[in-house]
């Protein structure tokens, strides 16, 4: 079966999507993006959906389920580059997606991650202190 | 039956020169002409052509309207009828055009001797039938064309009244006037995310100042807008709520949850502040602090 490669930078886990999503291929996803979770103790997670064009409710409760699942292992989902039809399509099915943060595209992402990474490493130099 | 038809249109043919001058002499008095939209030779020509056809209907299809014979006739009243509709007729103005013709017709009726009274009362009945027939499908194209002519306005404020707007660099403005409806909230979300896209940016400012009303279903239209600008990683401010908005707001139990300033102005200057900081990381090429600060103010 195809699953979908999960590449780890530096404390981040970063997925892209480059092919349309199969309900198979995204509950496989979420149970590896959990694993690896765990395994290399991610503290954020980076989805890229730009080259998704179609997002069903499926789908939608999938990225949902990721960052419920991350923020309860203590990692932050960030979903970049989502199509304007894709979040159309999304907020009608009545999904905004309130517990996963979004960005335009990778690049903001990935600030959104390092300066989540920053603060949880002062905070931890704090308590060094 | 076929006989008693075949008389009038006889008769319309051979009282033209009365009926003709009667009937536009009662549309005039009707007062068609003194709008000035139309001339009294356009008049007195559009009523020839019509009685003309009208004879040919009769002649041909008898007093079924939906006879074939009177194609010509309903293709006539439904070219005028439109371009009465068109400069503005009112539909009393554009159905006395054939009512007013019954008078002149039954007159001429009267005056023919050689008619039973049977025969008479059974002649007007008919026509009757038939003018009323064709008159109301005279107002039928008529409501029909004012129809077309809204739905081609409506059209046309939906494509003027959603422009969104470069304020700043990562900022843009979406001025909203008139009612929200689903249909425009579509044409304004589809907008407003292709130029997320397209410049980049990383707040929306929703300007409602021209925004008549707020009632429930508007506050969902404006949140499922805040909410895709939000999956595609832009934050939304929402501005120009005025005082009676704001209350009827609070009273309905609409919650807008999101940042929201009084003026557009207000909502600019958060924005800058936002946006400011990020320039401010740049120069000083700290990304570290910079980047702090710049998260903290979006985690708000």
């Amino acid at each position: 079966m195809d699953r979908i490669p999960i590449l780890k930078f530096g404390n981040a886990l970063l997925v892209t999507i480059q092919v349309d999503m199969h309900d198979r291929l995204a509950t496989a996803l979420e149970e590896d993006l959990t694993a690896k979770i765990v395994e290399y103790n991610a503290k954020g997670v980076l989805i890229d959906i730009s080259a998704l064009e179609i997002v069903d409710s499926f789908i939608g409760r999938m990225l949902d389920n990721i960052a419920a699942v991350s923020r309860i292992l203590d990692a932050d989902t960030v979903v970049v580059g989502m199509r304007p039809a894709v979040a159309i399509t999304l907020v009608e099915l009545g999904l905004s997606l309130t517990g996963v943060k979004t960005a335009l595209n990778v690049e903001r992402g990935m600030e959104l991650i390092k300066a989540r990474l920053r603060t949880t490493e002062s905070e931890e130099d704090d308590v060094e202190q | 039956m076929a006989a008693n038809v075949g008389t009038v249109a006889e008769l319309v043919g051979n009282n033209e020169q009365t009926i003709l001058p009667e009937w536009v002499g009662l549309q005039k008095k009707s007062g068609s002409l003194q709008t000035g939209r139309i001339t009294e030779g356009e008049l007195l020509s559009q009523s020839r052509d019509f009685l003309h056809l009208l004879r040919d209907g009769l002649a041909k299809g008898g007093n079924d309207a939906a006879n074939p014979a009177y194609g010509p006739a309903r293709q006539l009243l439904g070219d005028i009828s439109r371009s009465r509709a068109l400069q503005g007729f009112s539909p009393r103005e554009t159905a006395t055009f054939v009512f007013s013709l019954k008078q002149p017709l039954f007159n001429a009726l009267n005056r023919n001797t050689t008619l039973s009274p049977t025969q008479a009362a059974e002649l007007t009945w008919s026509t009757t039938l038939l003018l009323d027939e064709l008159g109301i499908y005279t107002l039928e194209v008529f409501q029909k064309s004012r129809e077309e002519v809204i739905v081609r306005q409506q059209r046309e404020i939906a494509e003027l009244s959603t422009p969104v707007v470069k304020l700043w660099d990562g900022i843009l403005a979406l001025p909203l006037i008139g009612t929200l409806d689903s249909q425009r909230t579509q044409v304004v979300m589809e907008n407003l995310l292709q130029t997320i896209v397209d410049t980049e940016a990383e707040i929306a400012i929703i300007d409602i100042t021209g925004v008549p009303t707020v009632d429930t279903l508007t506050a969902q239209h404006l949140l499922k807008t805040v909410a895709a600008a939000r999956l595609m990683g832009a934050d939304c401010i929402i501005s120009g709520i005025r005082p009676q908005i704001a209350q009827t707001m609070v009273h309905l139990g609409v919650e807008l949850n999101v940042v929201s300033k009084a003026t557009l102005a207000d909502a600019l200057a958060v924005a800058l502040e936002r946006t400011g900081r990020a320039v401010t990381r740049l120069k000083n090429s700290v990304s570290g602090s910079g980047a702090h600060a710049k998260l903290s103010e979006k985690g708000q």
